[in-house]
């Protein structure tokens, strides 16, 4: 019996209503979200500027737009470099196993020690800071482990399945095993995980610029805005709260969708 | 005593892996240390200068020897951008960012772990109380400061952000300021460790010794409190002592948007300026704490659950 999976439906919505803004936001904006107008500074949110102005009469809804893109595209970024990464060594190791597998694991477990911020800070300064590719770069590094860890135990649990023997049994070769026969089977397992990756990635990003050592003007992202915001608190906080709503919102979308994928699959592995 | 024995030795052992890859990842790259003080006035001569001056251009294992030995005399280096020795930096802001850990890590444990009880033993609402967990997990540190200091600042003038009152002047005042830094730094953790105990109650719950218990006629939140819980506590003693380790990092950002002058500030600057012997102290405690944290959690599971003090898997 199935039951109504109202997080997936909710987080698929939502998610994909964001992603039609942020697409929109790469070609259109209502305002220049760079221009600034000496006569509506400090403007309250309004039908001509929803989100208000901020001190340089900046529109604060195209800035959004135009931040949760630059956000949205790094945290993909970072994700495809740390699940490529992670994923691929994991489901090695989980599936071969031998000496490899031992070495990583113990050098995974040492790293996941570590606070991501702190291994990301650690990074981006020996990479140097303000840079957006080291910020990807950094952050997906980060977020390898985390990955592989997941992958590697999906992997090693279906290794000895019945399925996967008989599949050795009529030849098929280690490559088209893992990706033919075990792959789609731990999707329920890395979906989830990759939701879940997104989000840290969001959050990671956000805090790094807040800080001011990811990513810096012209590529502002939301962490950067909210920096910003926070100087202008007293004059305009409605840039701070429509900053931070979008993030939250981003996070909170793709979170729905990471828990209506889990209990859709919830008992398949 | 023998389990004790071999979580310490792990420890030291983890703590000097630890301290000597942070080591050997600034040294890679300390070479830019002495370009970054001469700057503009870089010339090969006064580059081998200085890099014999700061003592760079030794064995690697000889200065990681060197620093290890100074790091347990408090002696860990000269900041290259104050000038002063980096333990007298560091002394009062560690002592700050500690008391900001504490009261965070307290706050969560306090808040998340009722919360995730009675979350367990519901089944009304509870779509809604997963939203609410999602929601929470994604509101982040930062945010929540500057809400609280717009809220409790700009607006009820509780307190005055981006100003933290001296602690010897106004004890209270600094605590009130430390507290809201606190919340906003709890609110994701704790919706994570209500949710994490919630999961592992209800796992438990299903088990056939709460089953008989109950139809022995036990009161059901006796059972709960006696039984379950017991049962339940390890993973998440394990999963707070990973909160430790967030909330280490969390402060760094928090710190920023309270303007509280701790570690945290102290790493982002230090960061920005290039300071690798002050970045490189701060990585090496603050990894360190998170190490001991750890541990600290092993042996309290061992505590609770007898079965791990035999040696086997729980």
């Amino acid at each position: 019996m199935r039951r109504r999976n109202g997080f997936l439906a909710a987080g698929l919505v939502l998610t994909c209503v964001l992603a039609a803004l942020i697409l929109l936001g790469f070609f259109w904006t209502p305002y220049d979200p760079n221009a600034m107008a000496a006569g509506a500074k400090f403007d309250g949110p309004s039908l001509a500027h929803w989100m208000g102005t901020d001190s340089f009469g900046r529109d604060i809804f195209s800035r959004v737009l135009k931040g949760a893109g630059a956000t949205a595209s790094i945290a993909l970024a970072t994700l495809a470099i740390g699940a490529a990464c992670g994923c691929l060594a994991g489901a090695l190791t989980g599936y071969f196993g031998g000496p490899a597998d031992e070495v990583l694991m113990r050098l995974n477990d040492a790293l996941t020690a570590f606070p991501s911020i702190l291994l990301a800070l650690v990074v981006i300064s020996i990479l140097g800071p303000g840079k957006k590719g080291n910020v990807i770069l950094a952050l997906g590094l980060v977020f390898i482990p985390s990955f592989a860890r997941v992958t590697r135990t999906a992997f090693a649990s279906l290794r000895d399945v019945n399925y996967i023997k008989s599949a050795r049994l009529m030849g098929a070769s280690k490559a088209r095993i893992l990706a033919v026969h075990l792959l789609p089977n731990t999707l329920p397992v890395l979906l989830p995980a990759l939701t879940i990756g997104f989000n840290n990635a969001v959050l990671a990003e956000a805090s790094m610029s807040f800080l001011g050592i990811g990513v810096t003007p012209p590529d502002a992202s939301l962490g950067y805005m909210l920096s910003e915001a926070q100087g202008m608190l007293f004059a305009a906080p409605w840039y701070a709260g429509g900053t931070g709503l979008a993030i939250v919102l981003m996070v909170f979308s793709v979170g729905l969708l990471g828990e209506g994928l889990r209990r859709r699959d919830k008992g398949v592995l | 005593m023998k389990y004790l024995l071999k979580r310490v030795l792990t420890l030291l052992v983890t703590m000097l892996t630890v301290s000597f890859l942070t080591f050997a990842a600034f040294s890679l790259i300390s070479g830019d240390t002495a370009t970054a003080m001469l700057g503009t006035a870089a010339t090969p001569e006064r580059l081998a200068a200085l890099r014999a001056e700061l003592g760079l251009d030794r064995p690697l294992l000889v200065r990681y020897g060197e620093w290890l030995l100074g790091f347990f005399t408090g002696d860990l280096g000269v900041s290259t951008s104050y000038k002063q020795p980096v333990w007298d930096i560091l002394a009062s802001k560690f002592r700050l960012t500690l008391c900001l850990s504490l009261m965070s890590f307290i706050l969560i444990a306090a808040v998340s772990i009722p919360l995730g009880l009675w979350s367990a033993g519901r089944r009304r609402f509870e779509g809604a109380r997963t939203a609410l967990n999602q929601l929470g997990m994604a509101v982040p540190p930062f945010f929540t400061g500057i809400l609280l200091s717009w809220v409790f600042g700009v607006g009820l003038k509780w307190f005055m952000p981006g100003q933290f009152p001296d602690a010897k002047q106004d004890f209270a005042g600094a605590a009130a300021y430390l507290f809201f830094a606190a919340v906003a730094l709890s609110i994701p953790r704790i919706a994570m460790t209500a949710r994490m105990l919630r999961s592992t109650v209800q796992e438990e719950l299903g088990k056939d010794y709460v089953r008989t218990a109950i139809s022995r006629g036990n009161d059901r939140g006796q059972v709960l409190r006696r039984h379950v819980l017991k049962n339940a506590l390890p993973p998440v003693v394990t999963f707070l002592a990973q909160t430790m380790a967030e909330i280490v990092a969390g402060s760094i950002v928090v710190e920023q948007v309270f303007v509280i002058p701790g570690l945290g500030q102290m790493l982002v600057s230090s960061i920005s300026n290039r300071d690798y012997p002050v970045v490189q102290a701060i990585v090496v405690i603050l990894a360190l704490w998170v190490v001991m944290a750890g541990t600290a959690a092993d042996l309290i599971n061992q505590r609770i659950d007898p079965r791990l003090r035999l040696g086997g898997a729980a």
